[in-house]
C-alpha cells in the first residue's frame, strides 16, 4: 500500500467499477446488438428458433427496407434476368423490384422535423436564456416557472386539444406542424438549460464588447455564444434524442407527407409478413444519425453535465 | 486624453442608492482614485463614467460634452476589469485587434497598432497564444493592452490589480504607473486598498455609503481628514480618536480634555459635546515629562520604526516611535502630542472641525 491516497481510487476499486460499467454496458448493449444483426439476417433466421447468434449475413433486410416488391410469372422472369445485386436477393423468392419503397422519404421527414425544430428551439431558447440572464424581467422568475411547467405533464396528456387545432389550423400532418410541436415541447427545457449556461459567463465579457464598440446584439454573437457553445451542444442533443425518436404525436398527427421514420418503421410489418430483418434495418438506420450527433458532440455533453459544478 | 466632471451623479437600484448626489473633478491626465470600502458606490461611479451604467440623476462631462447618457461604445473611453475579461477564445492578438476591428481600422493599420502595443507591454512574444494558458501578469498585461491600443480619451480600471499575488502587485503598480506617465491619459482607478491608492494616485476620491466622502491629493486626505470615516480609513495604523466631552471656542487653540490642556491648530469654528481628538500615530512622543498619560500595552516592532499600543483615559491610542526608544508592557509613560497635526471632530456627525490646519481642504471639499 505504498501509494495508498485519500482521493485516488485504489486499485481494487477501479477494477471493481471497471466491471461495473461493462456489466452495465453490455445489459444495455446486447438488445441494440442483437437488433443489429437482425438487420443482417435472412427472415427464416431471424424467427428461427433457438435463436442463431452465428448466421450467414445478407442484405436482404435492407433492400426489403428500401424497396417495394412484386411477383411475377415465370416467364417474366425468364425474359428479365436480374441485373445487379439486389433484383438477386429479391430474386430468390421469385420476386422483382416494382420501385423504391417510402423509407428514404420518412427518413427525410425525420431529418427535417428533427433538426429543424431542434434548431428552433435552441434559437429561441438561447435568446430567451440571454434575456432572462441578463436584463431585469418584469416577473422573470414567474415567466420562468411557467415556461418549466409546460413541462409538469406528459405532452400526449394535451394529444387530443393539439389534434383538433391543428386539423383547424391545417398543420396536420406538415413539417412545419410537427416542427412547431416539437419544439414547444422542447423549448422549456432549452431555456432552463441554457440560462444555466450563460448565468456561469460572466457579463465582463459582453462589457469589455461593449465598451470596445460594439453593440448589444454584436456582444452577444461575437462574445456570448462562443462561449456558450458547449452548453448549446449539449441543450442540442437533448432536444434533436426528443424530437428524433418520438413517437405518439407522430403516430397521432402525420400519416402522409410529414410522416417521420418511428411511425413508419413498424407499418414495415405486414406489408409482406413479418419481415424483422427489415424493421431491424430500418431501426439501425434510423438510430444511426443520433448516434453521429452524439458521438461528434460527446465532448462537450460531458462538460456539459458536470459544468458549473465546481469553480474554476 | 480628457478632463472629466462628475456632476450631482446619482444613481439607484430600485430601492437601492448606491451613490447618492457626487461631485468632483478628473483634470486632464491625472491618475485619479476612487477609493472606499466595499459596497460604498466607487464600481458604480466608475462604471457610469464607462456607460455600464446610467445614472438615474445628475450629469457626467468628458472633455466638456455631457456623456451620461451615451452608450459605452460611443464615449471612447476603455476599461480594464478585474478579472481582465480577455475574450477567453480568442489569442494575444485577436484580443488586442478586437477594438480597432470594431472602429472599421484597415487591416494592416490594425496590425501595425498592435504591434506596438504590444511593444510598450513587452508582449510580442506571447501574440500568438491563446489567453487561456497566460500567467496573470501577462493577462494583465494584455488587457491594459487592449485598453491603450484603441487611444482612448480615459481609462477606467476596476481593481486591476485586485486579481494579482501580493509580490507581483506591487511590480505591477509600478509598471502602470509608469505606463500612465508615459501615456499622461486620464485614468480613473477604483480600489480599496488605501495604499495602493496613497502610491498611485495624483488625486483620490474617498466614499463611503454611497457618498464622496472627501476628495484630493493624498497628501491633503492624509494631513487633513475631512471626516472621521476618512481618518480612520486611510494610514495603518489609522489615525487615533481621544474622545470626550467638551467644548472648543472659535480662535481657541487648545481643548480642554479631562482636565488636560491639548493644543490644537486654530480653530475656525466652534462647539460643544461629544468631541474627538484626532491624532496619527506618528504625531505622538513618548515622554517621561507629558502630564497626559498611557499604560503601554503593547509593541510592534517594524525595522525602523515601532507601534506602541497604550492604554489612555480616552481609550487605546497607538504611536508609531523611533525603534531605538525604550518602552515596557505595563509601563505608564507621558505621551506628548504635535498641536500643529491635530483635526478635531464633531463625533455626533463624524466631521473635521475647520481649523488652521484644514480650512482650505475643507472649504472645496
Amino acid at each position: 500500500m505504498s501509494s495508498f491516497s485519500v482521493t485516488e481510487p485504489s486499485k481494487r476499486s477501479k477494477w471493481f467499477a471497471g466491471s461495473l460499467v461493462i456489466l452495465y454496458a453490455l445489459i444495455t448493449m446486447i438488445p441494440l446488438a442483437w437488433i443489429m444483426l437482425t438487420g443482417f439476417k435472412s427472415p427464416a433466421d431471424a424467427i428461427s428458433y433457438p435463436p442463431k447468434v452465428f448466421f450467414e449475413p445478407t442484405l436482404e433486410g435492407y433492400v426489403n427496407l428500401f424497396t417495394t416488391r412484386t411477383r411475377q410469372t415465370d416467364e417474366f422472369l425468364a425474359a428479365n434476368p436480374p441485373e445487379t445485386w439486389y433484383e438477386e436477393i429479391v430474386r430468390q423468392y421469385d420476386m422483382v423490384i416494382a420501385g423504391p419503397s417510402k423509407f428514404g422519404e420518412r427518413f427525410l421527414n425525420s431529418v427535417i422535423i428533427g433538426f429543424g425544430s431542434t434548431f428552433l428551439s435552441i434559437f429561441l431558447g438561447t435568446l430567451a436564456a440571454y434575456a432572462f440572464s441578463r436584463f431585469k424581467i418584469p416577473l422573470a422568475d414567474d415567466l420562468l416557472f411557467f415556461i418549466l411547467s409546460t413541462r409538469m405533464m406528459p405532452p400526449i396528456a394535451v394529444a387530443i386539444p393539439i389534434f383538433l387545432m391543428y386539423r383547424q389550423l391545417g398543420l396536420s400532418d406538415t413539417h412545419l406542424g410537427m416542427i412547431l410541436l416539437y419544439t414547444a415541447v422542447n423549448i422549456s427545457l432549452a431555456v432552463w438549460l441554457l440560462k444555466g449556461f450563460i448565468d456561469e459567463i460572466p457579463r465582463e465579457y459582453e462589457e469589455a464588447a461593449l465598451i470596445d464598440g460594439y453593440t448589444r446584439f454584436q456582444a452577444f454573437y461575437k462574445v456570448v455564444l462562443p462561449q456558450a457553445a458547449t452548453g448549446i451542444a449539449s441543450t442540442a442533443i437533448f432536444c434533436l434524442i426528443f424530437a428524433w425518436n418520438e413517437y405518439a404525436f407522430a403516430v397521432l398527427l402525420t400519416s402522409g407527407t410529414a410522416q417521420t421514420a418511428p411511425p413508419f418503421i413498424p407499418t414495415i410489418i405486414g406489408v409482406g409478413g413479418l419481415d424483422w430483418p427489415a424493421v431491424a434495418a430500418g431501426a439501425t438506420i434510423f438510430l444511426l444519425p443520433v448516434m453521429i450527433f452524439t458521438v461528434a458532440l460527446r465532448k462537450h455533453l460531458l462538460r456539459g453535465i458536470t459544468f458549473g459544478a465546481v469553480r474554476k | 486624453m480628457a478632463q472629466i466632471i462628475i456632476k450631482n451623479v446619482r444613481k439607484e437600484f430600485g430601492d437601492f442608492t448606491a451613490v447618492k448626489e457626487s461631485s468632483f473633478t478628473i483634470e486632464d491626465g491625472e491618475f485619479f482614485m476612487l477609493l472606499g470600502p466595499s459596497g460604498c458606490g466607487k464600481t458604480t461611479t466608475l462604471r457610469m463614467i464607462a456607460g455600464l451604467e446610467l445614472p438615474t440623476s445628475g450629469e457626467i462631462y468628458l472633455d466638456g460634452e455631457e456623456i451620461s447618457q451615451k452608450p459605452p461604445g460611443q464615449r471612447d473611453i476603455a476599461f480594464v476589469f478585474q478579472m481582465f475579461a480577455l475574450y477567453p477564445h480568442m489569442n494575444v492578438r485577436k484580443n488586442l485587434s478586437y477594438p480597432l476591428v470594431s472602429q472599421g481600422m484597415a487591416r494592416r493599420d490594425v496590425k501595425a497598432k498592435v504591434a506596438e502595443v504590444a511593444g510598450i507591454l513587452g508582449i510580442e512574444s506571447i501574440l500568438n497564444k491563446p489567453v487561456g494558458g497566460l500567467s496573470g501578469g501577462d493577462r494583465q498585461r494584455v488587457a491594459l493592452g487592449r485598453a491603450i491600443v484603441r487611444d482612448p480619451k480615459a481609462f477606467m480600471m476596476d481593481e486591476p490589480l485586485g486579481a494579482l499575488d501580493a509580490e507581483f502587485r506591487e511590480h505591477m503598480s509600478e509598471e502602470l504607473r509608469a505606463l500612465h506617465d508615459r501615456m499622461g491619459a486620464t485614468t480613473v482607478y477604483v480600489t480599496h486598498d488605501q495604499l495602493e491608492a496613497m502610491q498611485m494616485g495624483d488625486k483620490i476620491v474617498v466614499m463611503n455609503n454611497a457618498v464622496v466622502e472627501q476628495f484630493g491629493t493624498p497628501q491633503e486626505i492624509y494631513d487633513k481628514p475631512a471626516t472621521m470615516f476618512v481618518a480612520d480609513f486611510i494610514g495603518s495604523p489609522s489615525m487615533n480618536f481621544l474622545r470626550f466631552d467638551g467644548a472648543v471656542a472659535e480662535g481657541a487653540q487648545t481643548v480642554d480634555m479631562h482636565g488636560q490642556t491639548m493644543g490644537v491648530p486654530r480653530q475656525m469654528e466652534g462647539t460643544t459635546g461629544k468631541l474627538v481628538f484626532g491624532v496619527r500615530p506618528e504625531h505622538v512622543t513618548l515622554s517621561d515629562s507629558g502630564s497626559y498619560r498611557g499604560e503601554v500595552l503593547a509593541t510592534e516592532y517594524l525595522g525602523t520604526t515601532q507601534i506602541i499600543t497604550l492604554d489612555t483615559p480616552n481609550g487605546e491610542l497607538k504611536a508609531r516611535v523611533p525603534a531605538g526608544q525604550v518602552a515596557t508592557v505595563g509601563e505608564k509613560v507621558g505621551l506628548g502630542f504635535k498641536p500643529e497635526a491635530v483635526t478635531l471632530f464633531d463625533e455626533t456627525s463624524g466631521r473635521a472641525l475647520r481649523s488652521e490646519l484644514n480650512s482650505e481642504v475643507l472649504s472645496h471639499g
